[in-house]
């Protein structure tokens, strides 16, 4: 054993430590990356796999699930039509985010236009704070004071598509209007600058330059917003009466994928035809994800700006 | 160069996503605990058991679990809900030893029941519950199939106040559902209306609308925000279930693959014992199953 150490060893030695920390890092942010797209890659296989099952093994006709209402899966001659469902979905989540975009946008509009300084200032942390509150409350307070409230001042039992669409467009109200506001604010100064020059006055600016230049990542608030709304299950179940009847108006109840999923797959068996299609509607509801990104893909690809 | 880089990491997300499918199908047994070290009667009881199934019998599992654990020191003891569906699958493929269901394993499909040993813990009498203002409190089995078939839609024509009825089910899957329609409404499908699964939910919907009428357990009818009608007659009462006048009742069962043996046999005598069943199983609502004086098996035919 020698006494010293040479230097060219104690330089080789750290040199090759500095490459290893090089190295770490930059293994450790791929496996990061790698592990979160390994995550939905499975997720992407396992759903594939078991949302097909009711149709491979069970042979449940896809046409059928698809385009029929009638939802029985425990009768004698069980029917496995999961169009009510499907409609459910897409009806709340329209009309939640036919409430929520303007009331988003219009408070996006009012922080970075109207009142920069204080508008921000108090409905900044309002807004946010409305992300904070877990979906069961919203669902709690929905069934406690809105379900009485529709019931005795517009009618219907309170249960119903209205509800839910009140309580879903609270829910995703923060996300449209963050969103918003953000791509309101990061629109450059001499947009305005250049429009006042001409002589438009706020408004026109507004609703003329600021508007048509930040469309396209205002509808990526929405398409935000409403992939949210389409996903949440436990507020809407509590409100939305979870009926198997195709809902004739506004007011009466419906259900929706998602509150039929959380209903019955703990009480169905693995590998039964109801727990099948119940995991087709999973299904279904991960290509409508997929489709939302696309779509949110497709909107900033069109940004100029 | 740029090419190799992509190509290797295309593979390395291919070898992940196979190890982590190898791994969703792998571990399904992982919890099969060490309890077989407690067959001798004299021995200290230790291991872990891993318990799951109905949510309506968590709570009383889990009270008894408790106890147990406190009796037994280096005993785990874990109760986990998720369905009767979710217990009876996870019992029978081995991934929890003691699986809880609110139905016979029979009634559920996809269940080899003929490999599960039933042991039924408790008795759960349910009965229809309406909204106190309907102002009945007692209706006949006839009436209580038309009223949740949609025939009879406002309570004035059985005698209560003028207000239209409104339906509250439970989803198609749920035990209790399929207990009310089996030995309540004699196999009518009942038509649709507000349907939710938690018991507390339902009584929340019955008590603040209007004409409501749904089912329940009779634990949840200890106050007067809900009403439990008789029905021909026979108040719901844990007498006249445990002496068979009152219909509508079932099995709270625990299920074991095979026959039980080592931790989860001393659990499951356990729940059969006195101190549980005279003690624990009263106060969570249930009715001791010890003390009934009928049977039923999962035909629904009485002995």
């Amino acid at each position: 054993m020698e006494k010293t150490v040479p230097a060219s060893k104690r330089l080789m030695k750290s040199s090759k430590s500095r490459m290893n920390g090089e190295f770490t890092g930059r293994l450790l942010v791929t496996l990061c990356a790698l592990i979160m797209i390994a995550a939905t890659v499975s997720i992407t296989i396992f759903l594939g796999t078991k949302g097909l099952q009711a149709f491979i093994k069970n042979g449940v006709n896809p046409i059928e699930f698809l385009t029929s209402a009638n939802w029985n899966p425990l009768k004698e001659k069980p029917g496995y039509g999961a169009l009510t469902f499907i409609f459910g979905s897409f009806a709340v989540t329209l009309l939640s985010a036919l409430v929520a975009a303007p009331l988003g946008i219009g408070g996006a509009i009012f922080m970075t236009e109207i009142a920069p300084s204080w508008g921000r200032k108090v409905l900044q942390p309002v807004i946010e704070l409305l992300v904070g509150i877990p979906s069961v409350v919203y669902g709690f307070i929905g069934l406690t004071v809105l379900v009485p409230f529709v019931r005795h001042h517009i009618g219907g039992l309170g249960f119903g598509l209205l509800t839910g669409t009140v309580v879903l467009a609270v829910m995703i109200l923060p996300t449209i209007t963050t969103i918003a506001t953000d791509a309101m604010s990061t629109l450059p100064k001499n947009l305005r600058e250049g429009s006042y020059a001409l002589g438009a006055t706020r408004w026109q600016t507004i609703r003329k330059v600021l508007i048509p230049a930040a469309l396209p990542s205002l509808l990526t608030a929405i398409v935000l917003g409403m992939a949210r709304a389409f996903g949440e299950a436990l507020a809407v179940q509590m409100v939305i009466g979870n009926s198997r009847d195709l809902p004739s108006s506004i007011l009466d109840t419906a259900a929706t994928l998602t509150t039929i999923i959380t209903l019955n797959i703990g009480n169905t068996t693995y590998g039964s035809v109801e727990n099948n299609t119940l995991w087709s509607m999973g299904l279904i509801l991960l290509i409508m994800s997929f489709g939302f990104i696309l779509l949110i893909r497709y909107l900033s690809s069109r940004r100029k700006l | 160069m740029k090419n190799l880089k992509k190509f290797g990491l295309l593979m390395m997300v291919a070898m992940i996503v196979a190890f982590a499918a190898a791994c969703g199908n792998g571990n399904n047994s992982a919890s099969d605990g060490d309890n077989k070290s407690s067959d001798g009667g004299n021995k200290e009881l230790s291991g872990s058991l891993v318990i799951s199934g109905s949510s309506a019998m968590q709570p009383l599992v889990a009270a008894a679990a408790e106890q147990f654990m406190n009796d037994n020191p280096s005993v785990d003891v874990q109760v986990n809900a998720g369905g009767s569906g979710t217990g009876l699958s996870q019992v029978s493929e081995g991934s929890v030893q003691i699986g809880n269901s609110d139905v016979f394993a029979e009634e559920k499909d996809g269940i080899p029941a003929d490999k599960l040993e039933d042991h039924k813990v408790a008795v759960v009498g349910m009965t229809a519950a309406i909204n106190p203002k309907v102002g009945i409190d007692n209706i006949s089995k006839e009436d209580l199939i038309k009223v949740f078939t949609g025939k009879i839609t406002n309570w004035k024509e059985l005698g209560g106040a003028d207000q239209k009825i409104t339906l509250v089910n439970r989803p198609d899957s749920s035990g209790t559902r399929a207990t009310f329609v089996k030995f309540g409404l004699d196999g009518a499908t009942p038509a649709e209306g507000i349907t939710e699964d938690a018991n507390n939910t339902v009584k929340k919907i019955i008590n603040e609308t209007p004409g409501a009428i749904g089912y329940l357990a009779f634990s949840y009818l200890n106050d007067d925000k809900v009403k439990g009608l008789s029905i021909d007659g026979v108040k719901p009462t844990d007498e006249n279930v445990q002496s068979g006048k009152f219909p509508i009742w079932a099995y709270e069962h625990s299920y074991t693959k095979g026959k039980a043996d080592g931790l989860a046999k001393a659990f499951i005598d356990y729940m059969m014992s006195d101190k549980v069943q005279n003690d624990l199983v009263p106060n969570q609502g249930y009715i001791a199953s010890s003390k009934m004086k009928v049977e039923r098996d999962a035909k629904g035919n009485m002995k």
